[in-house]
């Protein structure tokens, strides 16, 4: 039996060898050529949980904790891991709508189907509660601890900023910022970012098909802690600063108190403010577009950002130019008669010396002394001599930006001597036709923080530290060296001791201040109105105290309330008062400031 | 009791040997895919590695009881297996447990048979028994069609229940047809409808096309070796291609391109026919026949599925694919199977160190993707080393098939060769994305005691006559 088809054996053989080869040459091509399914394989299996670091604590200069954490909970989805889930009940849950289940899953499957995604952000502790019980019904999600800021009192919105989530620009240009950052945006947290945000960390878990975590990645080995951002201690007085916002409470204004000796701001109110919780979690952006359509602008911080024309609170620098240019003495007279030229001023007995002429803010007084320091022959030109003038300011700050630590600051306005010639022509404009800046009213503009500065100034006797909102920052207590960095004015401290007793006579010896006066403490202090083209003048008030070893140096703005001493003054001896003493004797005071509504 | 020492000295020692290093690779990688640290004792009864050990010790046990009978039984009772094997596969689809959408399998009391693994050695028996006698007559179709329907009415019973995948498997017996004589157009023509059918739903067909264009340029220049007439029937061929796919795409606009191809395939035949007439080109034709036919094929299957199966259907096909039990949509399963392979590398991660496989990231993959664990935990150096085992037991088994005296014997030994190269080429295929998803086992190796002993028996069915081959089996 000749078997004619052995030869097919080999056909069958090289088929199945064939076959074999195939198999070989795919599996080379998967598992030595390509390096790529290593890391599908990886990306299936780990889940890197960032650990959000608890930003820094910020707390008052007395140790009273202002901002502090609360713990919230983003809802993370992995779109490939889940399965069909009972959505009312998981709507029902989570409290949101099944629209917006439909819309966030959506996002997140464009996003990425393997990649976690964050679902719902901030839950709050209660529903997290509820919704990690039955969190094993709903695979492919969890939870991600965040944190929240937290504040112990509704207060210094302004001073304190808020936080937000980083945005694609922020993400782009800061390469240490990912997606679902938070960040700073305005005030402390802003300035102070870097210190406060901390460094992140990551966790390394191994998650199985169900996206049920099953441990983690080399024994942790890789794995990142996050590390709480640094604690910050504010200057601020959080009892003055709440005092001094329940001051403002209905009225439009702002105050600036500082602490002379350090430059540490110890009130910071713009009014009308916020409550600062309103711009944390989930309800921050809704909120946010509130806050920015309201026409009262409670978001704009007017310590700040506001410029004003100072008015006769410029009056004691005008005063000190003077005697260190030795065009008037302390005891230089001038007369008043209801005015001068076209500039007029109310009746006082006439004439006056310069301690006078504060006390009751002649303006016939600093025009003839602006026109002397501006018409002085020791200088060729009107313009060598308002340049002179102009220095002393700007050594004061005016007209520059402080340097403080808020990153937004307006740099107020003193016109140069180019200014008028390029208008007049040159060196063709006379003391007179610049003569409203004797008595700060015309072209001058300074915020109420410069004003503050310049009283501190005055409270130091020729030198200030630029002002700041932070203590210390961290456990060692580090500050900027520019905030202790003494600017001393090129003005003779005795010249400042008149200016002083003007200023002194002003609250005291029945100047236009005296409502300011207290019993106990000297105050020093200087009415002034600003002019307001747009409606009634703004009152403003500078004061520091007491008069020797000044504790307390503050700036008082109430727009649209008149002359500076009916509100502003009043204001800022309360706050005076609270300060040196703690507690308020004048009831009666207090209650009316409370009362008043400046608001219609 | 003396013949029987005598025959375990005179069964193959090779392929017992690669039978026993299957078995026990395979409970390696059961332990290693559906190991947890709860249960990591070796004999823990309430997981599959323990079972399947229970399944090894008895398809041991069934092993000693195939040596001992007599070889001649199998020979003789060859059609009352067959008989009883398709009595169960009716009654299977009668009586039998849904499982997945499938009733292929009868449950009694926890203990669960497939009898669609038993009837493939009963099929193997009765096609041998049948050709034993009938084989110098098989290039005529009077032997040929009972002996495709002793093939054929296994496959029909088992895709009703359905089970595609063991269906499939009963096909690779025309290999045995082929070998004893089936003349080998039909065959090659089988076998490439075979390749075709699993490439058209793998790949788009306009490149299949193009692909089969190219493959029959080189059968004309390897028949003919004739360059010129290559050169032309190429030429001829894109020039009308051109010119069609132009006026297609800017005054037709609604041919497509597989018709442009297919038109231009017909064109540019008929210019080409006056060649072949005058040449008496017979080679030339034929292979023009098979591409014309092989395009028409692809674009009909591909078009049957699209447009013709209304849309349950089409998801019956996908679920007989294997493409049901996907968690995650289509194509899961095999991505995530060819991440686990492919992420091995050349080494493998190492033993219980595969997290695709330890974090359950393959369904099936103690079953059906078990070489999943092997590819990723033993890299690509385990997977050559298992497909070289394979390949050296399918080599044996046909030089063990050539061997024998009695017809029956070798065609049964093909049998043999033909179920499990198809079983281990469409396994591993599958789970590298090389064939679409068929839900077969990996023999040996997989879990599950109705496919081991089922190819336990197969085997050695085999490697009983095989020691008894010097003896005549009538
Ligand atoms: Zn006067």
């Amino acid at each position: 039996m000749k078997d004619s088809f052995i030869n097919r054996k080999y056909v069958i053989m090289v088929l199945i060898v064939l076959a074999s080869l195939v198999l070989l040459i795919r599996l080379f091509i998967i598992q030595v050529v390509k390096s790529s399914y290593r890391l599908s394989a990886d990306n299936n299996v780990l889940r890197y949980v960032t650990q959000y670091p608890a930003r820094g604590l910020i707390s008052d200069r007395n140790g009273k904790l202002i901002v502090y954490n609360q713990a919230a909970y983003d809802l993370m989805v992995v779109p490939a891991q889940t399965t069909k889930f009972d959505t009312t009940g998981f709507c029902d849950l989570l409290g949101i709508s099944s629209d917006l289940l439909r819309k966030q899953m959506r996002i997140a499957i464009n996003y990425s189907r393997r990649a976690p995604s964050v679902f719902l952000k901030q839950v709050s502790n209660e529903t997290y509660a509820k919704f990690q019980e039955k969190m094993f019904m709903y695979p492919g999600f969890y939870v991600q601890p965040r944190t929240l800021r937290k504040y112990s009192k509704p207060v210094a919105a302004h001073v304190l900023g808020y936080v937000s989530e980083v945005d694609d620009g922020i993400t782009r240009k800061d390469p240490y910022y990912k997606s679902g950052d938070y960040i700073g945006k305005s005030g402390i947290e802003e300035a102070y970012e870097k210190e406060l945000r901390g460094r992140r960390g990551v966790k390394i878990f191994l998650v199985d098909v169900y996206s049920r975590i099953k441990g983690s990645y080399e024994d942790g080995k890789k794995d990142t802690l996050a590390i709480q951002g640094t604690n910050i201690s504010s200057s601020i007085d959080l009892d003055l600063q709440e005092y001094g916002e329940l001051l403002m409470k209905n009225k439009r204004g702002s105050i600036v108190a500082i602490e002379p000796k350090t430059g540490e701001v110890l009130t910071l109110v713009s009014s009308p403010n916020y409550d600062p919780a309103l711009l944390v979690g989930r309800i921050r952006s809704d909120n946010y577009a509130l806050l920015s359509a309201d026409t009262l602008k409670p978001l704009f911080n007017r310590a700040l950002m506001a410029s004003y024309p100072p008015g006769s609170t410029f009056k004691p620098i005008n005063g000190l130019i003077g005697l260190q240019e030795g065009v008037i003495t302390p005891s230089t007279l001038f007369a008043c008669h209801n005015g001068y030229l076209f500039i007029a001023c109310h009746s006082h007995s006439s004439p006056l010396s310069l301690v006078g002429a504060i006390g009751t803010s002649c303006n016939a007084y600093f025009c003839q002394t602006y026109r002397k320091v501006l018409e002085n022959p020791y200088y060729n030109t009107i313009s060598d001599a308002y340049d002179k003038w102009k220095g002393y300011l700007n050594e004061f700050g005016f007209s520059n930006k402080l340097g403080t630590d808020f990153v937004n600051e307006l740099t107020g306005f003193i016109p140069t001597s180019e200014y008028f010639n390029k208008y007049y022509g040159k060196n063709r404009w006379k003391a007179l036709t610049v003569i409203s800046m004797a008595i700060g009213q015309g072209e001058v503009g300074a915020t109420p923080l410069q004003m503050a500065n310049m009283t501190a100034a005055i409270a130091n006797r020729g030198y200030y530290f630029t002002p700041h909102i932070i203590k210390s920052v961290g456990s060692d207590h580090t500050i900027d060296k520019r905030f202790i960095t003494k600017h001393q004015i090129s003005i003779d401290s005795a010249n400042f001791e008149s200016i002083v007793l003007g200023m002194e006579a002003s609250v005291n010896s029945g100047g236009t201040s005296t409502v300011a006066a207290m019993k106990d403490i000297i105050v020093c202090g200087k009415t002034g109105t600003a002019q307001n083209p747009h409606g009634k003048n703004h009152a403003v008030f500078i004061a520091f105290a007491p008069k020797e070893n000044p504790k307390i140096a503050i700036a008082v703005y109430v727009e649209n309330a008149g002359f500076g001493a009916t509100y502003a003054a009043p204001i800022a001896s309360l706050l005076i008062e609270k300060y040196l003493k703690g507690v308020v004797s004048n009831k009666v005071r207090e209650q009316s400031m409370l009362n008043l509504n400046l608001m219609h | 009791m003396d013949r029987s020492n005598n025959i375990w000295n005179r069964i193959d020692k090779i392929s017992l040997i690669l039978f026993l290093l299957l078995i026990v690779m395979g409970w390696v990688n059961i332990y290693a895919a559906v190991y947890n640290e709860e249960h990591s004792g070796l004999l823990d009864m309430s997981q599959r590695y323990g079972k399947q050990f229970i399944w090894i010790a008895a398809s041991l046990v069934i092993a000693i009881f195939i040596v001992i009978i007599d070889n001649r039984f199998y020979f003789f009772f060859s059609w009352f297996i067959y008989g009883a094997c398709m009595l169960l596969l009716i009654l299977v689809i009668i009586v039998g447990k849904e499982i997945n959408g499938a009733k292929s399998w009868f449950e009694l009391g926890g203990f669960s048979l497939q009898p669609s693994e038993m009837a493939k050695f009963g099929t193997a028996l009765a096609l041998a028994g049948y050709l034993n006698t009938k084989r110098q007559e098989l290039t005529q179709f009077s032997v040929i069609l009972p002996a495709s329907a002793i093939i054929l009415f296994p496959a029909l019973l088992t895709a009703l229940q359905p089970d595609m995948g063991s269906s499939i498997v009963y096909f690779s017996l025309f290999i045995v047809l082929f070998r004893e004589g089936m003349s080998p157009y039909i065959f090659f023509s089988g076998l490439l409808m075979a390749v075709l059918f699993f490439l058209t739903l793998l790949t788009n067909n306009l490149y299949l096309t193009i692909a089969l264009i190219g493959i029959s340029v080189f059968l004309v220049w390897f028949a003919t070796r004739k360059w010129k007439l290559v050169f032309l029937g190429t030429v001829i061929f894109v020039f009308i291609a051109v010119i069609l796919y132009l006026l297609d795409h800017y005054v037709f606009k609604s041919i497509g391109n597989e018709l442009v191809i297919f038109i231009s395939l017909i064109l540019s035949g008929i210019v080409y026919a006056i060649y072949i007439y005058n040449k008496r080109a017979v080679s030339v034709l034929i292979i023009y026949l098979f591409l014309v036919c092989s395009t028409i094929f692809i674009n009909s299957v591909d078009y049957t599925f699209n447009n013709f199966l209304p849309t349950h259907q089409k998801d019956r096909i996908n679920i007989l694919l294997g493409l049901k039990s996907d968690p995650h949509g289509t194509g899961y399963n095999v991505n995530q199977s060819i991440i686990s392979i492919g992420s091995g590398g050349f080494h493998g991660k190492g033993f219980l160190q595969g997290t695709q496989t330890k974090f359950k990231f393959v369904p099936k993959q103690s079953s059906d993707f078990i070489f999943c664990t092997i590819g990723e935990e033993w890299g690509f150096l385990g997977s050559g080393i298992v497909i070289g085992i394979y390949l050296f037991l399918l080599l044996r088994l046909i030089k063990l098939a050539e061997r024998q005296r009695s017809d029956f014997s070798r065609i049964y030994g093909y049998s043999v060769v033909s179920i499990l190269f198809t079983h281990i080429f469409l396994n591993i295929g599958m789970a590298i994305g090389l064939v679409p998803v068929i839900g077969i086992p990996l023999p040996f190796l997989s879990y599950g005691g109705s496919s081991l002993w089922g190819f336990t028996i197969l085997l050695f069915i085999f490697l009983r006559l095989d020691a008894s081959r010097t003896e005549y089996l009538i």
